[in-house]
């Protein structure tokens, strides 16, 4: 930082994220040749700069990750993207709803149609 | 064409330095001619970044300017323009609180709701008590089973942590010390069970100090805080026994005893201000130079504002303008590398350089509680034994609901007043025994006080700014991360504080 010099911890901190942030933009560009992300594209508003989340992928009925980073629908959830990354974590794949089985059975109760419903659906944590 | 804002900020100048305070990150940046100039100009009005580089290019290279500003933005000093009329606000902020049980790190024992001073300020027994301290069939002295229990809760509740913190409280605590004496080699028992360690520390009028006890204390490492007001007169003006007579012929030698006796803790000073006794250099110096205690910290009393003693407009001004003389005195031990005990500079300057930026103005309810002698566990020690603030038993444990409920309600987000106050990442709000005594409710921010904590902060910005140019090595005694800061802050909007416990 030649102009703004962090001086506490927290200063410091946000420079290493800042700093981690722009080296997996990098990645995500491929310039670094790694794979990371399911599916390259410009990086948009559904794509923020760090931590990293892997396209398509959603822990949880979540609106605003129905899309993938190009406003379409073509990068979600594809089966081969997900045997190449993150298909064990937290994922409801291959549908973007809760379990309805352990988690959430009265989903549904709520939510009868999910593209009208979706606002009285909260987070779900498993 | 895009514009750009300054980022929600604190300028302040130090060393003829000048400094961003960042919020809501509480990161302390220092700025040179080029940033200096660009905050200048956003300032001023927003631009959009050609505007901005035309405007300084009589200075400044454009890619000078434009490496400066890709700092400031990474750090979001410098921030897109906010919409007029935002449809979704982009500002939104999700509330979030640990999923997890949060770990106890310090417990506060009120061993008895007795005291054999009677002190017209005190908030448990003065005019501005919360609940009658023997309502409800309360024990005035804690039994030796719940004091025990009390120790099993705080280890059973505290998680993983390895070093857990015991703190007696009364009352006047030294009345139960037969209690305590019991307690200290019970929790030292079950610490070693636990393979964690346990701090003692205790919170005493002095009164009661004998040469056993001193000896008890010193060889268990107890911590001592003292509360003294100051020289005889300030100390005889409200802490008195029950007949009117002043307590410091009968206070000050026995400190002066359990100073020299014991050296394994610092033993600190606790004074409450008030109307009538606001000589805050005069106190400092009495207690330090004349008494030899290792530090002393401030604290205005607490209480509704008709009373007598409490401390008005021109007070808090007053005090302001004390502390900062005193802060001045701090700053020059720290930048020739000295000890200085003005504990209220020395706490805040390691809040600013740790970047402390809360959710929640304390560790009450959170990391830290208090038990009231019945065995009933509350918020902290302040709230022991009342009933509307209660969070469970030492038996049963707390009642998480009970417990995330209240955090999630005093979350500085829900405090709409302190929104656009610059101070909010180290105040959140203030304490929450101070803002039921004043607006009866938990839940108020501290308006009273706003003007003091933003003062009071600017100066210390302005002391730890100082100190951070021109002596940085002082600075390392904070960089060695407490073992009790257990939540990671990248996993979270604001930290929540540690339940460290600024004795009172």
């Amino acid at each position: 930082m030649a102009h703004f010099t962090p001086i506490n911890q927290k200063a410091a901190r946000i420079v290493r994220g800042v700093a981690d942030a722009v080296a997996q933009r990098r990645v995500a560009a491929g310039k670094d040749g790694q794979v990371v992300a399911l599916q390259d594209g410009p990086t948009g508003p559904q794509q923020p700069v760090g931590p990293h989340i892997p396209l398509g992928c959603s822990f949880a009925f979540f609106p605003g990750w129905e899309v993938d980073a190009n406003g379409g629908t073509a990068g979600l959830c594809q089966p081969v993207e997900r045997d190449l990354f993150d298909c064990h974590l937290g994922c409801f794949w291959p549908a973007q709803v809760p379990d309805q089985l352990n988690h959430s059975p009265d989903w549904t109760s709520k939510c009868a149609t999910a593209q009208k419903d979706w606002r009285k659906v909260d987070l779900i944590f498993p | 064409m895009t514009k750009i804002a300054l980022g929600e900020c604190h300028p302040f100048e130090a060393a003829s330095r000048r400094f961003l305070y960042l919020i809501p990150s509480a990161a302390v940046f220092a700025l040179d001619d080029t940033s200096g100039a660009v905050v200048d100009a956003l300032s001023a009005g927003n631009h959009s970044v050609e505007e901005l580089v035309e405007h300084l290019s009589q200075r400044f290279e454009a890619s000078d300017v434009e490496t400066c500003l890709a700092e400031l933005a990474g750090a979001r000093a410098v921030i897109p323009e906010p919409s007029r009329h935002p449809e979704v606000s982009t500002d939104a902020q999700a509330r979030i609180i640990p999923l997890t049980a949060i770990p106890l790190s310090t417990l506060v024992v009120n061993v008895t709701n007795k005291c054999n001073l009677s002190c017209a300020y005190c908030y448990e027994y003065g005019e501005d008590k919360i609940t009658e301290p023997t309502a409800g069939g309360m024990p005035t002295l804690m039994s030796e089973e719940t004091a025990r229990e009390s120790v099993d809760f705080m280890f059973r509740s505290s998680g993983s942590l390895p070093v857990v913190r015991l703190t007696f409280f009364g009352g006047e605590t030294l009345l139960n010390f037969s209690v305590l004496e019991k307690t200290i080699p019970y929790a030292r028992a079950r610490a070693a069970k636990e393979g964690k360690r346990v701090e003692f520390s205790l919170t005493t009028n002095g009164t009661l100090l004998q040469p056993e006890i001193i000896e008890f204390l010193a060889d268990n490492d107890v911590g001592v805080t003292i509360s003294i007001d100051g020289p005889r007169e300030m100390q005889d003006k409200f802490r008195v026994f029950h007949d009117g007579r002043g307590s410091y012929d009968v206070v000050a030698p026995k400190v002066r005893e359990l100073l020299r006796r014991h050296r394994s803790r610092p033993i600190g000073a606790r004074v409450t201000l008030t109307s009538g006794v606001l000589d805050i250099g005069r106190i400092y110096r009495h207690l330090t130079e004349e008494i030899g205690f290792w530090e002393v910290g401030f604290a205005p009393v607490t209480t509704s504002p008709e009373r007598a003693h409490a401390i008005g407009e021109t007070g808090f001004d007053s005090m302001l303008s004390q502390f900062r003389e005193l802060g001045q005195d701090f700053l020059n031990a720290a930048l020739d590398g000295r000890h200085h005990g003005f504990s209220n500079v020395r706490d805040t300057i390691e809040e600013l350089h740790k970047g402390a930026s809360k959710a929640l103005p304390c560790g009450a309810g959170l990391g830290l509680m208090g038990v009231a002698t019945n065995g009933d566990v509350a918020l902290c020690h302040r709230f022991a034994g009342s009933e509307d603030h209660k969070l469970g038993t030492v038996h049963d444990g707390v009642n998480h609901d009970t417990q995330r409920t209240f955090l999630e309600t005093h979350h500085i987000d829900q405090k709409t007043d302190c929104q656009t106050c610059w101070a909010r990442p180290l105040c959140a709000g203030g304490c929450y025994h101070e803002a039921y005594t004043r607006y009866g409710t938990t839940e108020a921010p501290n308006l009273h006080y706003c003007d003091w904590i933003r003062g009071w902060t600017e100066s210390c910005l302005e002391i730890y700014g100082e100190i951070a140019i021109r002596n940085p090595a002082f600075l390392r005694q904070f960089d060695t991360n407490g073992v009790e800061s257990t939540v990671k802050d990248d996993t979270l909007k604001n930290e929540v504080p540690n339940g460290s416990f600024h004795a009172d």
